[in-house]
């Protein structure tokens, strides 16, 4: 049985850290909520969150920014973004930039308003910048696909979508992480289910719990995890049965495979990942703005400014606070990187709701 | 990015649905559920609904979406956080 009061799971999770480990939390959203609640605070000084790499605004390469950038430059185009992409910097410039300078770029709260847009001027390119993971992939498949049915050219898609449990699997892989286990997203479960993670745990013994975001739910699931360590078990656990079902959302997932397939991506930070990107199938081409518009990219993006340390901070190698930049030349209001940028990065949630942020 | 937001279902229009979320209500769009009947309570991102909640889902976990999904739509409108 498992207790369900915030004191009982602290007693519990302080008993059952008998020695140092470290958990990765994925997603950005729970990054944010934890550091929100303080919940590390109360946490015994020997077990590490370590914040993840689920945060879609801190991994597009800084090549698909610039490209963002010079499609917003390009007379008759609307970039159409969620407004969390509107400040990261590219190695270029931003969308704010260009913005600022009279490009036209608007901020969304649906792909489904892009397409709008599109429908309504026709002599506009409208393009949507597709960042996000499972969660938001499949509705911009599905406002594809009623593209395609109405026949709106005009709509176009610049598909930068990363998978999770590819990353996943190349954190568990990489010692220098130390992660002993993972609490696994919550809405980006919602979709795929508990089953992609039950390869993970075999391959690499790692623990995986799926978590809510109630701190009630994410220290509950925290508890699962820690008696997973305790008994060597490794096995996916789902603490998040309110939306999250074993097999997700199958009509989600055929969406995806019929709009898109699975290619190597490009992580800000991270590198070159097999299988963890997608991108726009044959007939769906027509809609993807990379084909559709050719731009004079740089011969070299770098992502980070000398010195960022966001790369090793989303692989769980520092905290926040180890970056000489942290707090000094970095901060919300003028972000040298995209950990500082987006209120779901380690580095913006560390800074404003400070807290106890160890590593490892 | 990856938040939603829970709302009943108010009715059905087709592919769309009108969702009530805490009085306020939209247009959600149900191509990922096409299942979804009036009176379920959904979990919405970014204009779809993406799963079904379970009819008893505690009040705690409501207010945390809720709570989470409201601050990231404010600063998504003011460009991200300052």
């Amino acid at each position: 049985m498992i207790a369900t009061r915030p004191a009982d799971h602290y007693r519990e999770i302080a008993a059952l850290t008998r020695a140092p480990v470290a958990l990765m939390e994925v997603c950005g959203t729970h990054t944010m909520a934890i550091a929100r609640h303080g919940l590390r605070s109360r946490l015994p000084p020997a077990l590490a969150l370590l914040s993840g790499p689920g945060c879609p605004v801190c991994v597009t390469p800084a090549a698909e920014l610039d490209r963002a950038a010079l499609l917003a430059r390009e007379p008759g185009v609307t970039v159409a973004i969620f407004g969390d992409l509107l400040r990261v910097p590219g190695s270029l410039s931003s969308l704010e930039r260009e913005r600022a300078a009279g490009a036209d770029v608007r901020i969304v709260y649906s792909p489904r308003d892009a397409l709008a847009m599109a429908a309504a001027d026709r002599a506009r390119l409208v393009v949507f910048l597709g960042a996000g993971f499972e969660t938001t992939s499949p509705l911009v498949a599905a406002t594809l696909v009623r593209a395609r049915e109405e026949a709106i050219e005009n709509f176009l898609v610049l598909p930068v979508f990363r998978l999770i449990p590819p990353a996943m699997a190349a954190l568990a892989a990489d010692p220098r992480a130390r992660i002993a286990g993972f609490l696994c997203p919550g809405h980006v479960s919602t979709i795929l289910g508990t089953r992609p993670y039950e390869g993970l745990a075999r391959a690499h013994r790692m623990p995986c719990v799926v978590a809510g975001f109630a701190p009630g739910e994410i220290l509950r699931a925290l508890v699962l995890l820690l008696r997973q360590i305790a008994e060597s078990r490794a096995e996916v656990e789902n603490a998040y049965e309110t939306a999250v079902r074993p097999e997700g959302n199958p009509t989600a997932r055929a969406l995806l495979d019929r709009v898109f397939r699975v290619a190597d991506a490009d992580w800000r930070g991270i590198g070159r990942l097999p299988g963890s990107g997608l991108e726009l199938r044959e007939e769906y081409r027509r809609h993807d703005a990379r084909a559709r518009i050719p731009v004079a990219l740089p011969a070299a993006a770098p992502d980070f400014e000398r010195g960022c340390a966001c790369g090793a901070v989303m692989q769980g190698r520092c905290a926040p606070a180890d970056c000489a930049h942290f707090g000094t030349e970095c901060l919300p209001a003028h972000p040298r990187g995209p950990c500082m940028v987006s209120s779901e990065g380690a580095c913006a949630a560390h800074w404003r709701y400070g807290g106890a942020f160890r590593h490892g | 990015m990856c938040l939603a937001a829970p709302g009943r279902i108010v009715r059905i229009e087709g592919t769309r649905a009108v969702v009530d979320f805490r009085g306020v209500r939209r247009n959600v769009q149900l191509d990922l559920l096409p299942a979804a009947a009036a009176g379920d309570v959904v979990l919405v991102h970014a204009g779809f609904a993406i799963q079904r909640l379970d009819p008893d889902v505690a009040a705690d976990t409501i207010a945390a979406l809720e709570e989470a999904e409201a601050r990231l739509r404010a600063e998504a409108e003011r460009g991200g956080p300052r």
